[in-house]
């Protein structure tokens, strides 16, 4: 907690935000005025007093739609995220504790998959398998999975070649206690803002997906989707479009911000 | 000291102040430390980590690493106030007038030019001489501190000499705008003492020849010996005493200074033969092994009695921590086998059972990385007793507190800290804690003194004896300090190439006949007495 | 395990390097060699992805409506008739001359619709390098020397920003100022053959822009990163205490060794600028493979989809190798052989 009060002023504005969008997250419906897929008015009417940021493509209360976003597209991402750690980091710590062949076939494979640059894979895969939201979830937790794979068996070897490990196995520890008392509480610290540079890159993978139209699907409000189904009012120089795109920008800061602060923090106290 | 020499000095130093910054606040590192330096004079800078030597060896070329800053005193050298004097004036003497020698040559030489461009760097900069001149120079200098090939070898990169090799070629670039003073830091610690014994007798010829002013720093007392004129103690940035090197050595004013000088008196008691009938409780037998396809060991055999205490010496890549790897089973040895209390063990540690495993324990060299940082002390000592010996909760619990009384810990104080909260020397003793939990008959020690002050490698020394009366434990010893073998050995094994030169009681082995390895190996190891170096160089030149 | 045990351990394995061929051309030569055995599996996957297409895909393309004897004679016109290995081979050697056979949604030839547009694509991503490369490298290296000062810090939270910008709405941004309001660039990169360099300059300008700016913050974070590392080696201040100058501290020691780490920034991000153009040529409608992938991608048009991907893996996995094997090159301890 005392870390708290020297975070600067970048760190305090990342917390704050994070904080706001999670408020939204949370109370969508009671904040929202409209219902998501509630038809209220003729398209794209312009800002006013009943409908604040004006209507969409459809009719449909821009604002309402802004506010659920937050939750599906947060809520994507967050799962995808969760995912892709329980798979890469799992088998990173399995490749880093036990090297020999399973640390070269995991690393061999992971290699080729890496290979694919990952927007290009996972449009590959969304073709073939179709574009519901559990095959993204899936498709793009796997490719995120071998990024956070690559990361996990990297902090974990600088652990495993310590001599409190080797004391570990020389005592005749197993493998999972291995894992969860040696390795994993001393490799906390770089996950958790791994976890936070994840989130990111797949919230910025699937707001991508989303704009070009294979991401999350209509009706389900998204901000990916919300740029691609407004961009023609920005021909008329309405920014109203931009403001979900702004929305995923200003969310992404935010955890950058306070991942770099952490980063920060955690390289400093090493010296 | 008396001021009124001060105008012959060519450094001159006063109330010299220096912080360093942690995190957002500047704390004093060294408090007030005066220095006088003549002409051609050796000063020896000696402390344990942490006393500021290196810190006052860079300010006195008027240098200050990132994160620390000069707060007060002043620095003359040679009429010319370094604290004040503007950046250009300051980098005009580095290099040309004050030079520098880094402890560790291989990372200070750059990878990127080859050795002679970085030696005629600074004379052609400092507009000292041509390039043909410094080249010429160079040469001359590579010859004098007796390199291999002065009129090639200065055309190699780093990478592609030896680390003896480019401590020499360090100071030949120290040397090559003809410096008034240079400062030498930990020239050869990183070095093995063979290798110790060419660059000392190097760089002690070449500073007289030219009759320059050096400051030498260094944690050994017996290097200093050899290489100083006068010697400055320094303890956590402040200067203990100074004297002359002769008689600091025979009469040390300081308590600190005394206990310095004592810490080599520790001797552990002799003890009674082994009993030719008994079972060695190890007993390594003709082993062979190889990291891949490269052999590290070739036939190594020796035994280990109960209560005994075998010290394994050899050089750095002589396979004395290999040795221990295939002992424990953290490598499967080729050929030969290894067999505690005459039964033969599994190869492997993976295929050894519980028992096998507890009966040897390891102690490791850096308490650093051999103690899980995340977990408090009573956890780390608690976790063998409850694995091996199936104690819980409150048995478990006065197991560890027991522990800890016999390492000489405060139970109550330590058994909830973190490794980060105690002090190197507390840190070792909580390896060795653990090491006893496991109720063991043989533990290795792997260099557990080696990063460790004097004193309190002392105190672990004497502790190691004391739970090995306690105990009857067999220890393992391995070690590269021959200091520490006179301290604590019964036995002595001598590796080289991965091989056992030879083997013995202690007694034997320090007196002569020698194997020629070992007596190279015994005879490199610095004495404190300030002619040693003299008297052997003129015994290997007479050989 | 001690400190002697792992220099023992390192001095085997430096013995156990090969003496017979200079050590840079063997890692080149083991670099390119997994460069292609990486190409080679990629392409099984890519191609093999389709044989995971649930159902069968001549009946999906023609619909449930097709008769059987429709069904056969499309599958068999596209060869699917054939074991899957044989086709696989048929595929990669037609591909490696550039055929890829028939688009399935409209039957013209693959290499036809993608030669232009890839054209096109390395254009916009060759324009964007042009800028961001000296820009980034330049700023990084500024960061670096005064890092901790305010511009630094300045620098620091711009690019940490523009990271974190999806692409379309840096896109959009620049639509809104420089096109719609500003009206200096055209929001539509429409391309075409009988255009003049400097006219497809200008169409270009704001998707290679928007590129630029995303791409530039990544290179720049990335140089000064590498900078600062080496400026804290023991040699950097060794030559300090030689008293040279920081001019001569930063050109004679830390730039040789700077190259490597700077190469490899750049290769990395060409490599990404090749895939990020995906999105760009969508929201300015550029014509290039990227728009060409998207498209087919929402026709499902498996054919163009795996020629496309295909050929973006190749230059992503070709940049880098390059990376990989210009950083060691420019490694000065690989370069003069022990």
């Amino acid at each position: 907690m005392k870390l708290l009060k020297t975070a600067p002023v970048s760190a305090w504005f990342g917390m704050i935000v994070i904080l706001f969008y999670v408020v939204l997250m949370l109370f969508a419906p009671i904040l929202a005025p409209f219902g998501e897929t509630e038809i209220v008015a003729y398209e794209f009417e312009p800002w006013s007093e009943t409908y604040l940021l004006g209507t969409d493509n459809l009719g449909r209360d821009m604002l309402s739609r802004l506010i659920y976003a937050a939750r599906n597209t947060m809520g994507v991402a967050l799962i995808t995220t969760f995912l892709a750690f329980t798979v890469g980091g799992f088998m990173g710590l399995l490749a880093a504790t036990l090297g020999g062949w399973v640390d070269q076939i995991f690393s061999r494979s992971i290699d080729v998959l890496m290979a694919i640059p990952s927007l290009i894979f996972a449009l590959l895969l969304l073709t073939i398998f179709g574009t519901s939201l559990g095959n993204l979830i899936v498709v793009i937790a796997l490719l995120d999975a071998t990024r956070v794979y690559r990361l996990t068996r990297a902090v974990a070897m600088t652990i495993v070649v310590m001599d409190y490990v080797e004391a570990a196995r020389l005592r005749g520890e197993g493998l999972l206690w291995q894992i969860r008392k040696e390795i994993l509480p001393n490799i906390m610290a770089p996950l958790v803002a791994e976890f936070g540079l994840r989130f990111c890159f797949v919230f910025l993978m699937i707001s991508a997906l989303s704009f070009l139209g294979l991401g999350i699907q209509p009706p389900t409000a998204d901000w990916g989707s919300m740029v691609r189904d407004n961009a023609s009012l920005i021909t008329f120089g309405d920014i109203t479009p931009l403001l979900p795109a702004g929305a995923i920008a200003l969310l992404t800061v935010a955890v950058n911000f306070v991942v770099d602060w952490m980063l920060h923090q955690s390289s400093g106290l090493k010296e | 000291m008396s001021h009124s020499k001060e105008k012959d000095n060519l450094l001159t130093i006063r109330g010299l102040r220096i912080e360093g910054k942690s995190g957002d606040h500047w704390n004093e590192i060294v408090h007030g430390v005066d220095l006088d330096l003549k002409r051609g004079e050796v000063l020896g800078l000696i402390g344990e980590s942490g006393a500021g030597k290196s810190t006052i060896g860079l300010a006195a070329m008027g240098f200050t690493r990132d994160g620390c800053r000069i707060s007060g005193g002043a620095i003359d050298f040679d009429g010319i106030d370094l604290v004040h004097a503007t950046q250009k004036v300051r980098r005009g003497l580095r290099g040309h007038r004050i030079a520098y020698v880094a402890q560790s040559a291989a990372a200070s030489f750059n990878p990127a030019h080859r050795l002679i461009d970085q030696y005629c760097e600074s004379p052609i900069v400092h507009g000292v001489m041509s390039r043909e001149q410094a080249e010429t120079d160079a040469i001359d200098l590579y010859r004098r501190l007796h390199l291999p090939n002065p009129e090639e070898i200065g055309f190699r990169y780093p990478h592609q000499v030896s680390g003896g090799q480019l401590q020499r070629a360090m100071t030949a670039m120290a040397m090559a705008s003809k410096p008034d003073l240079i400062i030498f830091d930990e020239p050869t610690t990183a070095l093995d003492v063979t290798t110790q014994i060419e660059v000392l007798s190097a760089i002690r010829d070449v500073v007289r020849d030219f009759h320059t002013a050096a400051i030498y720093i260094t944690h050994d007392l017996a290097v200093v010996a050899q290489m100083a004129d006068r010697v400055k103690v320094l303890l956590k940035g402040e200067e203990v005493e100074e004297a002359d090197t002769r008689s600091m050595l025979d009469d040390p004013k300081e308590d600190y200074t005394k206990s310095l000088w004592a810490v080599r008196s520790f001797h552990a008691e002799a003890k009674a033969d082994i009993s030719t009938q008994s079972t060695p409780v190890v007993s390594v037998s003709h082993v062979s092994a190889a990291y891949g396809k490269v052999p590290v060991l070739h036939d190594v055999s020796f035994d280990i009695h109960k209560g005994r205490t075998v010290a394994v010496v050899g050089e750095s890549g002589s396979g004395k921590s290999t040795t221990a790897r295939v002992i424990t089973g953290l490598l499967a040895a080729s050929d030969g086998e290894v067999r505690f209390n005459g039964h033969v063990m599994p190869t492997s540690y993976k295929q050894r059972s519980k028992d096998q495993l507890r009966q040897a324990q390891m102690i490791y060299q850096m308490a650093d990385t051999a103690l899980n940082p995340k977990q408090t002390i009573g956890e780390i000592i608690g976790r063998p007793v409850q694995f091996y010996l199936g104690l819980r909760g409150k048995a478990r619990l006065e197991r560890v507190r027991a522990l800890l009384d016999e390492i000489e810990l405060e139970p109550d104080l330590y058994i909830n800290r973190l490794p980060s909260e105690l002090s190197g020397g507390q840190k070792q003793r909580i390896g060795i804690a653990r090491a006893l939990a496991a109720e063991p008959e043989f533990i290795i020690c792997d260099e557990v003194t080696s990063a460790l002050d004097q004193l309190v490698a002392e105190g672990i020394l004497k502790l190691l004896n004391k739970v090995q009366k306690d105990f009857g434990l067999a220890y393992m010893f391995i070690t590269h300090d021959l200091a520490t073998v006179r301290a604590i050995a019964d036995e002595v094994v001598v590796m080289q190439h991965g091989k056992v030169v030879e083997a013995g009681p202690k007694d034997a082995m320090f007196t002569p006949p020698h194997h020629a390895y070992t007596d190279l190996l015994l005879s490199s190891i610095p004495e404190m007495d300030p002619d040693w170096l003299d008297k052997l160089l003129k015994q290997r030149g007479e050989a | 395990m001690s400190q002697f045990a792992r220099a023992e351990k390192a001095e085997a394995s430096v013995r156990k390097g090969g003496r017979d061929m200079h050590p840079l051309a063997k890692m080149v030569l083991q670099r390119l060699g997994l460069g292609l055995v990486t190409l080679f599996v990629v392409s099984i996957i890519i191609f093999s992805a389709v044989e995971l297409l649930p159902g069968d895909i001549a009946q999906q393309i023609l619909g449930q409506a097709a008769t059987p004897e429709t069904v056969a004679a499309f599958r068999a016109e596209l060869g699917l008739d054939r074991p899957p290995v044989e086709r696989y081979f048929d595929w990669l050697a037609g591909a490696m001359i550039g055929d890829f056979g028939q688009s399935l949604a409209n039957q013209r030839e693959i290499s036809s619709l993608i030669g232009g547009r890839f054209a096109n694509t390395l254009f916009l991503a060759g324009y964007a390098a042009m800028i961001a490369i000296p820009l980034s490298v330049i700023l990084g290296l500024l960061a670096a020397l005064y890092r901790n000062s305010f511009f630094d810090r300045f620098i620091n939270m711009v690019t940490l920003s523009s990271i974190s910008f999806p692409e379309f709405f840096v896109a959009y941004i620049l639509i809104v100022f420089l096109a719609v309001r500003g009206q200096v660039f055209p929001a539509i990169s429409s391309l075409n053959e009988d255009m003049s360099l400097l006219d497809m300059l200008y169409r270009a300008f704001l998707p290679a822009l928007t590129l630029t700016l995303v791409v530039t913050a990544h290179m720049m974070r990335m140089t000064r990163a590498a900078i600062i590392n080496l400026l804290a080696s023991p040699y950097i201040e060794m030559a300090r205490l030689k008293g040279m100058s920081q001019a001569r501290v930063i050109v004679k020691h830390a730039l040789p060794n700077a190259l490597a780490p700077i190469i490899n920034v750049i290769a990395l991000n060409l490599a990404y600028l090749v895939t990020g153009v995906v999105l760009v040529e969508v929201v300015f409608v550029y014509p290039g493979l990227g728009q060409l992938l998207v498209d087919s991608v929402a026709n499902r048009d498996i054919t163009v989809v795996q020629a496309s991907c295909l050929i973006f893996a190749g230059v992503y996995i070709l940049l880098n190798l390059l990376a990989d094997i210009l950083s060691i090159a420019t490694n000065p301890r690989l370069m003069h052989r022990k």
